[in-house]
């Protein structure tokens, strides 16, 4: 296949991804309680807070990859259907001794798209080998997936977001231990889909970094803390009821 | 050369080793290439138990004068789900789950037979260990029919049935039916073992489903190429297992493991010498 163009038709989001009352419990542990929220679209929303506050829960209960205990998530008044979600997990949560090449698994993005019985046309594989290009991977679309850098990985599963053309992207933890170009390069791909009218929800640990990434922000330990712009939320006060002490921006991680 | 040749080609003017080479290499491309799915996942104990399971369904079918194959599927499907139910039921971890499971299928498949065997002449050791050179017409049918039926369905959800076995999460985000493609994967398991029986026995199936897989995976890196190479080890390994079994008057599944441990071994000690491809 030759080099391709980076021209990557976007299919921007249909309204917001509106939360009410949603509860998640694992057996006895309530691990979310009573979170209602309104996630818009055309912004880089992103989800704070300590460890064990839920953030990758709230993020899977959001995608219907947990059962809820109670709550509704609805997507521009609708359920949300698979096809509209491109959802990127912890890079801890995948096994990277897989047998498959970065190529394989940027082409997982256009499964679905393909449908059922039916071969990724040139048209897919096309679309598969821009999200390659966009993240600058184009050139290991050989290479066998355990043998990149955490930042490659991170920005392989990026491409196999893009590949799936949806409307929402969530990433878990996507800046978790990687390199500083691979963090550039997501961090431009991310803008560019909240500034091309997607949801962009990515749970992030770090509030320093916050600042200058995210539109919006949702606090969290086990309930919604705050909500609004970075500004207003990572504020001391704000922040010692998540973190239940005070904490200066630059030593929280 | 001329020796060797004589030697592979001359027995196959019996009907019996006909059957057998047929047999042979249904087989060793059905368990490398749905094994391949089982090492992806790390289920390989999940294998080993519904295999060990299989054999009370094979006496009660024997006891009923079913089909053999169809209760011995029956029973592995059983266990996969009996496994399953204990481990969304419980705290139980999986392995906990499965050794409980297959042990007690197991124990209830010895006792069985061998009250069966108190008023039939039926050989246990053909069930534990296997018979390639047993197998009847019918039993050649089944097991190519299975093997025809299996690879079908994995080419036809090749795609799908890879992304969920490599990100089940993002497969379930993306809209795949991931519990329908788990049991799925399941069910291919089982008709797998079930063809695999008569030929390797219960106790020995699961080195057909990972050692060639898991060979091949040692050499190449991309999950259709383990498929096609593992099957090419699965083959080799199955027919020298059965001419083993032939010429030397050993069980054939014991025989055949044999050989595909060796390749593995081969393989192996390639990766340690001159370090990984």
């Amino acid at each position: 296949m030759k080099k391709p163009a980076i021209s990557l038709p976007l299919r921007p989001a249909k309204g917001s991804l509106v939360v009410r009352d949603l509860t998640v419990r694992y057996g006895n542990l309530s691990v979310l309680q009573g979170i209602s929220t309104e996630i818009r679209p055309g912004r880089l929303t992103g989800i704070l807070g300590p460890n064990g506050a839920g953030k990758s829960t709230l993020l899977k209960a959001l995608l219907g990859l947990v059962p809820k205990e109670g709550g509704e998530v609805r997507y521009g008044g609708q359920a949300l259907r698979g096809e509209q979600v491109a959802y990127v997990p912890q890079r801890s949560a995948i096994d990277w001794s897989f047998p498959a090449t970065v190529w394989d698994v940027v082409l997982m993005g256009q499964v679905r798209a393909a449908g059922w019985l039916r071969r990724i046309g040139p048209q897919g594989q096309q679309r598969a080998a821009q999200a390659l290009e966009r993240v600058g991977m184009w050139a290991y679309r050989n290479r066998p997936i355990g043998k990149l850098s955490g930042g490659q990985q991170q920005r392989v599963f990026l491409a196999r977001a893009l590949a799936q053309e949806a409307e929402i992207y969530a990433l878990d933890e996507p800046f978790a231990g990687i390199d500083q170009p691979s963090e550039a390069i997501l961090f431009q791909v991310l803008r560019e889909l909240a500034d091309a009218g997607h949801i962009v929800i990515v749970v992030h640990h770090d509030l320093g970094q916050a600042l200058a990434y995210f539109d919006e922000v949702l606090l969290l330990n086990r309930v919604l803390i705050a909500q609004g712009s970075p500004q207003q939320v990572l504020q001391p006060q704000v922040l010692q009821r998540a973190y239940g002490r005070i904490l200066p921006l630059d030593s929280a991680a | 050369m001329e020796g060797l040749w004589h030697s592979l080609a001359d027995p196959l003017r019996f009907a019996f080793m006909q059957r057998a080479l047929l047999v042979a290499v249904a087989i060793g491309i059905l368990c490398a290439v749905v094994g391949s799915y089982l090492l992806v996942q790390s289920l390989a104990l999940l294998g080993d138990a519904i295999s060990h399971s299989l054999l009370p369904g094979l006496a009660i079918a024997y006891l009923l004068d079913l089909n053999l194959f169809v209760g011995a599927f029956v029973a592995g499907v059983l266990s996969a789900l009996l496994i399953q139910w204990i481990r969304s039921a419980t705290p139980l971890k999986p392995d906990a789950a499965m050794g409980i499971v297959f042990s007690a299928f197991f124990a209830l498949g010895i006792l069985l037979i061998t009250l069966i065997q108190r008023r039939a002449r039926i050989d246990l050791n053909h069930f534990l260990f296997g018979n390639i050179l047993g197998v009847s017409t019918a039993d050649v049918l089944t097991v190519v029919g299975i093997t025809v039926l299996v690879l079908g369905l994995v080419a036809l959800f090749f795609k799908e049935l890879t992304f969920y076995s490599f990100d089940p999460l993002g497969a379930k985000a993306a809209g795949l039916p991931t519990a329908g493609l788990g049991w799925g994967l399941m069910a291919l398991t089982s008709l797998t073992l079930v063809a695999s029986m008569k030929a390797v026995g219960v106790l020995l199936v699961l080195a057909m489903l990972i050692t060639p897989p898991a060979t091949a995976y040692l050499l190449v890196p991309r999950l259709h190429q383990v498929m096609l190479l593992g099957s090419l080890f699965g083959v080799s390994a199955s027919l020298l297992g059965m001419y083993a079994s032939y010429y030397l008057n050993v069980a054939s599944g014991p025989a055949i493991v044999l050989v595909a441990s060796a390749w593995f071994g081969l393989a192996f000690l390639a990766r340690v010498i001159f370090g990984p491809s």
